[in-house]
């Protein structure tokens, strides 16, 4: 019988031919944490350790409370310099180079066939260069670090088959949040999420990266997208040399879905769960206070287009403040370069700086009570933004920018 | 035996474990008077030593944040059954030494104010509602959960 993609990965790496559902011990090829790597570290004298055993798998990643909002962060971040300067860790970014995830793909460390594992629930992302990657726990990433291993149990494998092409109007958030809104925040527990599109309608890594994103939201393991030939222009090798670490013909899936991607719509997942998804124009006319275009879900070059294609010429409405975060220095630079930057600006945006800004609510536009949000981030669980008496909305950039102009939320269709 | 609180699906680490409470509260007492505050706020103060959460499906959804698991632990909590755990909150849990049970019959079938206790070395929850089997965790979770949590279990591993 076949192999899935997670059975080759986990029979690679333990040496052993390995089944989904059973559990092994296995070396990640990358272990990456964020701002928590202050309360990691302080786990290694508990557990009696006080050196990496590989430090060169190490990526630490400034981005979650970034610019430090007040001195319990900075005392933070200072310990982490300090901690990576003492280990030799050489893989550290500190604020300003992006969201970790982000930076996972810009610098290659996520690469097909690669075991990462993250203190973070979306190092999901990096499965859309074919990496298998996981989230895992602040303590047992301390184990990593000390002993370069962890237990994990091989997942079985739920398919979405992705059919056709979009719609204009709709996108890749689109596309997740409708399998979510289907298959439920559970719909994937446990499980590792492959997707598959038309070869003849491929879709671009920043797409891919939204789905592997949010693979975490249906309670996947992984998402994970086969390496094709735009995987491997993006990393400048050969597609045949990622072929064999495809699915086989043959594997064997726990359970296979297919979407047609023509009657993808513009949605939103309301407030308080990310499986609450009703049509966009189902919602409009709800009050927003606030827009935020960004985060390690949405907020890539493809996505500050996106949103600039509805704000051109337009103005954010009087009561609504517009927050854009780009995912990384290098997107910024880029939306500079393309105009980006004066078009959101002209239209009543706030540029802020590359990284996570107000999605877990610790900074940097958290919500009163009573404020309404309306977001392209992952979440919108009570009180992550800020206030419990708050509400997120969770949409693409074109809505989330629709819905700013329109000073309440709004279908991008008119645009498109 | 412990009191029962009952939960529904989807209660996620936001709710067990504010976010704005990751990176600035860390004191064990603390963290257990902000255990399930945006859910339950009397949570904190009803609950004692060796009381059980029962819960639906989906449980520790959201984020890998490991206070939404120790925050019960510091609580008093002595087991979490529910119908299914997120992935990164069961990892969490054996983890932290604290048993996280799937158990759908027991689940289903336990309300709250119920009474229950758990033996993990027999594989069988106790409850006023009757006995629900389970089987037993893989020998690396079990050695985990003997040792109190990986931190001990790492801490033997490496003085040997």
């Amino acid at each position: 019988m076949g192999k899935t993609f997670s059975e080759k990965v986990f029979s690679n790496k333990a040496g052993r031919e390995v089944s989904a559902g059973e559990i092994v011990t296995l070396e990640p090829d990358c272990i990456l944490s964020h701002d928590n790597t202050a309360a990691i570290l302080k786990k290694l004298p508990e557990i009696g350790a006080t050196k990496l055993k590989y430090p060169e798998r190490t990526v630490v990643v400034l981005d979650h409370v970034t610019p430090a909002a007040d001195s319990t962060h900075a005392a933070n971040h200072k310990a982490i310099r300090q901690f990576v300067a003492d280990q030799g860790i050489k893989s550290f970014y500190d604020i300003g180079r992006g969201v970790c995830h982000q930076v996972m793909v810009e610098e290659h460390y996520a690469y097909p066939g690669r075991l990462i594992l993250g203190s973070d629930s979306h190092t999901t992302t990096a499965g859309a260069v074919g990496a298998f990657a996981a989230g895992i726990g602040r303590t047992e990433t301390a184990g990593v670090w000390v002993t370069g291993e962890l237990w994990l149990k091989c997942p079985e494998t739920l398919r979405i088959k992705l059919n056709g092409s979009l719609r204009d109007c709709a996108a890749a958030k689109d596309v997740a949040l409708t399998i979510i809104g289907s298959i439920g925040a559970d719909g994937a527990l446990y499980r590792a999420v492959e997707f598959a599109c038309d070869a003849e309608k491929p879709f671009s890594i920043a797409d891919r990266m939204v789905l592997c994103n949010m693979a975490a939201e249906m309670g996947a393991k992984n998402g994970y997208f086969p390496p094709d030939g735009i995987v491997a222009d993006y990393l400048g090798e050969s597609a045949a040399r990622f072929a064999h670490m495809h699915s086989d013909a043959d594997a064997q899936y726990a359970e296979e879905l297919s979407f047609n991607l023509a009657d993808v719509e513009p949605v939103i997942a309301a407030p308080h769960t990310v499986d609450n998804v009703h049509p966009a124009r189902e919602l409009a006319g709800n009050r927003i206070d606030q827009a935020l275009i960004g985060t390690c879900t949405n907020g890539r070059i493809e996505d500050l287009r996106s949103a600039a294609a509805v704000l051109a010429g337009r103005s954010v409405a009087e009561r609504v403040r517009l927050l854009v975060f780009p995912a990384s220095a290098k997107v910024y630079r880029q939306a500079l370069e393309e105009g980006l930057v004066r078009t959101l600006l002209d239209a009543g945006a706030v540029w802020m700086n590359p990284g996570c800004g107000p999605c877990l609510g610790a900074h940097e536009g958290v919500l009163a009570q009573g404020e309404a949000c309306i977001s392209t981030a992952n979440r919108n669980f009570r009180g992550r933004m800020g206030h419990p008496d708050s509400e997120i909305y969770l949409a693409s950039p074109a809505t989330v920018a629709a819905s700013a102009v329109a000073g309440e939320i709004a279908s991008p269709e008119e645009y498109f | 035996m412990g009191r029962v609180f009952k939960y529904g699906d989807d209660v996620n680490t936001d709710v067990l474990f504010p976010g704005k409470y990751t990176y600035t509260v860390s004191d064990p007492k603390e963290m257990a008077q902000h255990a399930l505050e945006d859910l339950d706020p009397e949570f904190s103060t009803k609950v004692k030593p060796g009381d059980i959460i029962v819960a639906g499906s989906n449980f520790g959804c959201g984020s890998s944040r490991e206070q939404a698991v120790l925050a019960l632990k510091y609580a008093g909590v002595a087991a979490v059954i529910a119908k299914s755990f997120a992935r990164i909150y069961f990892r969490n849990c054996i983890n932290s030494g604290l048993p996280a049970l799937t158990l759908p019959e027991a689940a289903r079938a336990l309300n709250d104010g119920d009474e229950a206790e758990v033996d993990l070395a027999s594989g069988v929850v106790r409850t006023n509602k009757g006995n629900f089997a389970f089987a037993p965790f893989p020998e690396e979770v079990q050695a985990i959960l003997k040792a109190g949590g990986l931190i001990e279990y790492l801490r033997n591993r490496l003085s040997e």
